[in-house]
């Protein structure tokens, strides 16, 4: 009995941790509606500098408590900051641009915080004062855990007052549901919308510095715990607070127990959690349908189907590209051919986001999907590299429509959050079936047969099937299919109302989305020679998120631009410095202040003023 | 102090994307004065008020303001010089109570301007002051759109732009509506309201200024439109 006791409240000690972080992230989300993966970046810089500040003053309680305040606050200033360099500058952008933005800042802190503190775990000093544990029915539980589980109801109370009880609080209320009304009455937004991203910031950085007690200080806290917040945001319903305090108690205690009841499983348990609470309750435990996010649909022009000589344009770069290898040596090649793969790859999702408005965080899971159902094939039956090519897209395909058939049944962050739960299970049933995958061993060997095996003959290959993929969903897209597609996402209701079923398009475009990215998966496997469960992980449907968003949505060649763009600026910084993250996101920051509109709109807004001129 | 007008638009252009609503507007609006401007559905009535609030991405032509330029200002900066903006739509703060619905509104007291308190505007609209703890997405229309009025008047304007107050409202409602105007008028404020009902028009104002595609093509007192049965009929009649 009593170690159930121990197991819950440690379950309210992560919980009050993960409700910092995510009471912070659903404050910038409800206001400002900006999905801000730097979050959980000030959440690791919370951490270093509570490690740093506890180091210089943690001996004593007084200088303990305030150095996890002065991190705090110090990173609210940082996310001040950012508002005022970067987001203000973004929000006339289309949606995405933003969150194509604070990727930008994840990847600059990610090697600024290397640089200043190393890669190596830092252990911190333990809080003065609470160093000791109670005993709880005979069982030792740290006090200083005790005082976590107590700040978490104190953060809300005073969150709650803050918003309902201060002019400040109400109008930054009025700000997050009608920006443009709020300012015709003399409140200036941009300035509420610095003070709540400071506020936001601080929150993660206090959740951040209260960490450094409990344990090691490293450089993937990040991404781990802004996934999780994600969760919490979702399951609470986005932008309420109470939602988050109920969630985050909600996915302590599964954390708490579920290692217990289900070890196999501990990965996915809390997005299994969150696909069954989203089935449930479309827009989370206490959201509202109204809160619901604004989709990707961007209300830029149309895309018109290029006429006169640009018509050409695709086949007259694919047969350049095709003569390549005449001058190019083997690297060339190699990178070459990876260009191509991760085209394809990120024009089946521009196939879900431009077209769709459907905004996927999963793609991986089918490239992925490709991959492994290639490799499974040749590892297991000794498959010949045309029949597991074959199988990638089919594999990949049936995976999207399983998983498309509950994610289109909601629509904007939700849909987002409910592919990304179906990729973390993806990539779980991969990480941990060892007898089938391998693990996070892969699988070797999977090498085209001699006739493919030179890099000019596998280019080759490659650019005939990802390059007829690729025309096959230009073709879609401009095939009443699309049509059909983009007026769902202009207007479900509309679209709905002259007869035409929305989800079942959008879930068939799921579906074929999934079996390009799953055919680009099968290619990358031969390329490579071997897979692994990296290729479904949360960073590759990032990067795919990334090309899309670089090159634009609102073209057909943005993908294809921004997949070149961003592989080749990619490789050349890692070939070239250590520090290629700062580099890469630096770009991507100049790029989006330079280019609101993404690369490939740019250039065809120059091309159309050339010619209205 | 002056006889220079309050407001005064000259040439005002507008964009909606690459849709160019507003062709050139000319408006002057005098201290204590109420202008009514007319015009059709779509005439460009809504756009030009918005135009001189800032709240388009694209404009052109000088708005003057007691005597300062504000074409090029944001609308929060125009809001705190004393422009009070009514919308049409009635977008009041679902989510916020009328008292804090209020309490966005309000600004510090302004020279020149009457100044408004809660207790004030409850006295002016005493349906408010039943629901002051009411949320806005639980009252009717015409509730609703007593409180857009109240809410922006709580910023102590000196001008309102006022956007179609008495479309969708019950006839006892508009009734309410045309004497709240009166009385804002009696205390000195001056209005620039939009309006396709003529009888309210004609309740409320001195002045009309009539638009029809995106130009101002009528301009006088309110009796002078009433007698042109001419003018109406090219550019109000439906």
């Amino acid at each position: 009995m009593s170690f159930y006791l121990v197991q819950f409240l440690s379950g309210l000690a992560t919980a009050a941790t993960l409700f910092l972080v995510s009471s912070g992230l659903t404050i910038v989300f409800g206001v400002t509606r900006i999905v801000n993966f730097a979050h959980g970046s000030f959440y690791m810089l919370g951490a270093y500098l509570g490690w740093t500040l506890v180091e210089r003053w943690g001996s004593t309680p007084l200088g303990f408590w305030g150095a996890v305040a002065a991190s705090a606050l110090a990173v609210g200033l940082l996310g001040a900051l950012m508002e005022v360099g970067l987001l203000r500058r973004l929000y006339r952008s289309p949606e995405l641009f933003q969150l194509l933005a604070t990727f930008g800042v994840v990847l600059v802190v990610q090697d600024a915080a290397s640089w200043i503190w190393g890669s190596e775990d830092l252990l911190g000093r333990r809080a003065p004062g609470l160093r000791g544990s109670v005993d709880i029915l005979d069982q030792p539980f740290p006090l200083y855990d005790l005082v976590l589980i107590g700040l978490g109801p104190l953060v809300l109370g005073l969150l709650w007052l803050l918003f309902n009880r201060t002019r400040w609080g109400t109008l930054v209320r009025a700000a997050t549901q009608d920006r443009d009304m709020a300012s015709a009455l003399g409140v200036d937004p941009a300035r509420l919308f610095t003070g709540v991203l400071f506020l936001g910031s601080a929150l993660a950085g206090l959740g951040g510095a209260l960490q450094v007690p409990r344990e090691a200080v490293n450089l993937h806290m990040d991404m781990a715990i802004v996934v999780e917040a994600f969760v919490v945001v979702v399951v609470g319903g986005m932008g309420s607070l109470t939602g988050a305090f109920v969630a985050s108690l909600l996915i302590g205690q599964l954390q708490a127990f579920g290692i217990l009841v289900f070890p196999q499983i501990t990965l996915v348990l809390v997005f299994l959690f969150m696909a069954v609470v989203l089935v449930i309750r479309p827009y989370g435990l206490l959201g509202r349908a109204e809160d619901a996010p604004p989709t990707a649909a961007s209300p830029g022009p149309p895309l018109v189907a290029a006429a006169g000589a640009a018509r050409w344009a695709p086949a007259l770069l694919l047969a350049l590209l095709a003569a390549v290898p005449l001058v190019a040596g083997d690297y060339a090649l190699i990178v070459l051919t990876e260009v191509v793969i991760l085209a394809l790859l990120a024009a089946s999702l521009h196939l879900l986001i431009g077209l769709g408005g459907l905004v996927s965080f999963g793609h991986a899971a089918y490239f992925g999907l490709g991959a492994y159902g290639a490799a499974l094939l040749v590892k297991h039956f000794a498959a010949p590299m045309p029949l597991a090519l074959a199988a990638a897209p089919l594999v990949a395909g049936l995976g999207a429509l399983a998983a498309g058939w509950f994610c289109v049944r909601r629509s904007g962050l939700y849909f987002a959050m409910l592919t990304l739960a179906f990729a973390q299970i993806v990539w779980s049933v991969t990480f941990q079936w060892y007898g089938v995958t391998g693990g996070d061993n892969g699988i070797l060997g999977v090498w085209p047969p001699d006739w493919a095996a030179g890099k000019a003959a596998y280019y080759w290959l490659t650019l005939a099937l990802a390059g007829g993929a690729l025309l096959l969903l230009r073709r879609a897209a401009f095939a009443p299919f699309g049509y059909t597609l983009r007026a769902g996402r202009d207007s479900t209701l509309r679209a709905e109302s002259v007869g035409i079923d929305v989800r079942r398009h959008q879930w068939l475009s799921f579906a074929l989305a999934g079996s390009a990215a799953g055919l680009a998966g099968g290619l990358y496997a031969f390329s490579k020679g071997s897979v692994f469960p990296t290729l479904m992980a949360v960073p590759v449907s990032v990067d795919a998120l990334v090309m899309v968003l670089m090159g634009g949505i609102q073209t057909l060649s943005g993908p294809v631009v921004g997949a070149a763009l961003f592989h080749l600026l990619e490789t050349e910084a890692m070939s070239r410095t250590d520090w290629w993250r700062l580099v890469l996101g630096a770009i991507i920051l100049v790029l989006v202040l330079a280019f609101p509109k993404g690369v490939a709109g740019f250039v065809r807004d120059l091309w159309t003023r050339g010619r209205d001129a | 102090m002056t006889t220079q007008p309050l407001l005064s638009v000259r040439g005002l252009q507008a964009w909606y994307g690459r849709a160019h609503i507003l062709t050139g507007v000319d408006l002057v609006v005098g201290r204590g004065e109420v202008v009514a401007l007319m015009g059709r559905n779509g005439a460009g009535k809504t756009t030009t008020l918005k135009a001189i609030m800032g709240l388009l991405d694209r404009r052109a032509g000088s708005v003057t303001f007691d005597g300062r330029d504000v074409s090029a200002l944001p609308p929060h900066r125009i809001a705190r010089l004393g422009l009070g903006y009514v919308p049409e739509d009635r977008r009041v703060f679902t989510d916020l109570t009328v008292e804090e619905n209020l309490e966005v509104g309000r600004q510090p007291p302004r020279d020149g301007a009457p100044h408004w308190t809660p207790d004030r505007l409850y006295a002016l609209f005493p349906n408010l002051a039943e629901m002051r703890g009411r949320r806005g997405g639980r009252m009717s229309g015409g509730e609703q759109q007593m409180l857009t009025l109240a809410r922006t008047l709580m910023g102590n304007p000196s001008l309102l732009l006022l956007d179609e107050p008495s479309e969708g409202l019950a006839p006892r409602i508009v009734q309410q509506m045309a004497d709240a105007l009166r009385a804002l008028k009696a205390e000195g404020l001056s209005i620039l309201v939009s309006e396709q009902n003529l009888a309210f028009a004609a309740a409320v104002a001195d002045r009309a200024s009539v638009i029809e595609k995106g130009q101002i093509r009528f301009e006088g007192p309110m009796r002078t439109l009433l007698e042109d049965e001419a003018v109406r009929r090219a550019y109000l009649a439906v």
